[in-house]
């Protein structure tokens, strides 16, 4: 490599700290406000810095406390852990036999794929009406089970594609071997192939449920009272009479910190699941 | 061989049947309908949903404003993403701080996201206000949010902040698959810094960066709840976008024959986008 100038090294350095200040700001203020008294919060000029430190709202928001935004909180968070596990689940339990299978084809179900893609990125108000008439038809408005089914339509593609490419990596070799031998498909998948894809199943499995717990349009429009998911009661309260804005930053707070602790998690793995394999990571 | 393939490919076939497929279609059903979202006669109207809602004036400025969201998103999320992304394929401390930091904004959730943002841009008490007005760039506070002058700018900044770094990491991890030696060659054969990225780590950067732009363009297209947290589409509907449009028609209005043409119309364009997305992806041998 060559050395850098002295000029270049602190344009790095300052780029640098402009991104990361770029990046950490809104995050760090929202943190703040979680942990601000609300005079803090609603001076003019505004307190940068909290005079003390008041963490009442991180107790308010998991209490068990009748009729409080506690109860309600814990309902949604409860809400969205079964509806993303139950989806994510979900989506592998189709997605794993269908990614298999595309992937021993050599090229001849690939066809396929191109339409799990395609679907997979189709505006989901495409797909809502006629599914509001049929939840409301079957009486399965409002259940936290219906939407984890409603999910199905963008985890299972989702899965699907992102499991084929590693697939691709279990050499086929290994599963012909065991099926001479007299192995049946389902100990073969169970005890060579499943086993071999493990940490691709974790990841796949772990974007899944990313992707539910971030999902706000379906949810909003399904679910009411005691069905409704994170983010939908996050959006209530942002749009409601709340007037303690550090309450909602608290239930910001709380609401990330699953996701994000996946996200680094995830991060070797990140990039190829950001494009569903479209870019080798 | 191909029955036992078929077979593995039966709930996936399934779930594509019943929960994508049957939906789509009937979405084209219903926009010749006059249907209501709950209850009253259906009749059948043809393609007269369509000529209202290509004949209205709200239509096509929901249109406008969709495309001024994904043209102002899309380039700066491209512009920022790429710069940051040239940064961090420098060496210097708290490189690997930085890039793990930017895992951050990905993560957040949407909705936690656009609430953030609303708290910031908050009239009275919002740090944004704050940081303008001390550092002496505004003289007093304005309701960003609230001003049809200023409302999609606003929304804009909360969507590139989040999404920003999708660009970043892919055009990252293109930019780390450039051979040293390429590098090492170059600067041998004395080309300069410019040509050298011309010449060198552009072939390998520009496959995956049309990817991610794509990739964004798709999903800025479709956008909604961001907008739905932040601004419900005002003030004077300059922050409404298709979506929006579709949800407002067919659940607010319960008018869903409505409702589904302009979706439809939506998906038509969607589609122009995801055949060029699928076009890229085959080019660059992923389904081989």
């Amino acid at each position: 490599m060559e050395r850098r100038s002295l000029p270049f090294s602190i344009f790095i350095y300052v780029s640098a700290v402009i991104l990361g200040v770029f990046v950490l700001a809104p995050l760090v203020w929202l943190l703040i406000m979680s942990i601000s008294d609300t005079n803090d919060l609603t001076t003019l000029p505004l307190r940068w810095l909290p005079q003390t430190l008041d963490l009442h709202r991180y107790a308010q928001i998991v209490s068990l406390a009748e009729n409080g935004v506690g109860i309600a909180f814990l309902i949604a968070l409860k809400n969205s852990l079964a509806v993303a596990t139950i989806a994510s689940l979900g989506g592998l339990a189709v997605a794993i036999p269908a990614a298999w299978s595309v992937s021993r084809a050599h090229g001849r179900l690939n066809f396929s794929l191109y339409v799990v893609v395609a679907t997979y990125m189709l505006p989901p108000v495409a797909l809502v009406v006629p599914m509001y008439f049929a939840l409301s038809a079957m009486g399965a408005l409002n259940s936290v089970f219906s939407l984890a089914i409603v999910y199905l339509s963008i985890l299972a593609p989702f899965t699907t594609w992102l499991l084929k490419s590693n697939f691709d990596h279990v050499p086929a070799e290994i599963e012909q071997a065991a099926m001479i031998d007299g192995a049946r498909l389902d100990q073969i998948l169970r005890r060579i192939t499943l086993p071999l894809a493990r940490p691709a199943l974790t990841t796949a499995g772990l974007f899944a449920f990313l992707l539910a717990w971030d999902e706000f349009f379906y949810a909003l429009l399904f679910t009411a009272k005691d069905s409704k998911t994170l983010p939908v009661f996050i959006a209530d309260l942002a749009g409601g009479r709340v007037a303690d804005y550090g309450l909602i930053a608290t239930a910001g707070v709380m609401a990330s910190l699953p996701p994000v602790l996946i996200g680094f998690f995830l991060q070797k793995s990140l990039v190829s699941g950001l494009t569903a394999g479209g870019v080798k990571g | 061989m191909m029955l036992r393939s078929w077979l593995l490919l039966a709930p996936l076939l399934a779930v594509m049947t019943f929960i994508i497929g049957w939906p789509l279609a009937k979405t084209v059903g219903v926009s010749f309908t006059d249907a209501k979202l709950i209850g009253g006669d259906v009749n059948w109207v043809g393609a007269d949903n369509f000529a209202r809602v290509l004949g209205s004036g709200m239509f096509w400025s929901v249109v406008w404003t969709t495309i001024r969201f994904v043209l102002i998103s899309v380039t700066a999320e491209f512009a920022i993403g790429l710069g940051a992304a040239l940064l961090l394929d420098q060496k210097f401390i708290g490189r690997n701080l930085l890039r793990a930091l930017l895992i951050l904004p990905w993560a957040l959730p949407t909705v936690v996201n656009a609430t953030m943002w609303r708290l910031i841009y908050n009239p009275d008490f919002g740090a944004f206000n704050a940081l303008l007005t001390q550092t002496g760039m505004i003289d007093s506070y304005r309701s960003w949010l609230g001003e049809p002058g200023s409302a999609l700018l606003a929304v804009c900044l909360a969507d590139v902040w989040k999404n920003f770094s999708l660009v970043t990491l892919i055009a990252l991890a293109a930019l780390q698959s450039v051979p040293r030696e390429l590098h090492s060659a170059a600067v041998i054969d004395g080309a300069g810094p410019w040509s050298r990225f011309r010449a060198v780590v552009l072939p390998y950067l520009i496959g995956p960066l049309t990817v991610a732009i794509v990739l964004r363009t798709i999903e800025a297209f479709k956008v909604f709840d961001i907008i739905w947290v932040m601004t419900r589409g005002g003030p004077a509907n300059s922050t409404k976008t298709v979506s929006m449009l579709v949800y407002e028609q067919a659940f607010s209005f319960q008018k869903a024959g409505i409702g589904a043409s302009v979706a439809l119309v939506m998906v038509l364009v969607s589609s122009l986008l995801i055949a060029g997305y699928v076009g890229l992806l085959r080019r660059q041998g992923e389904f081989r």
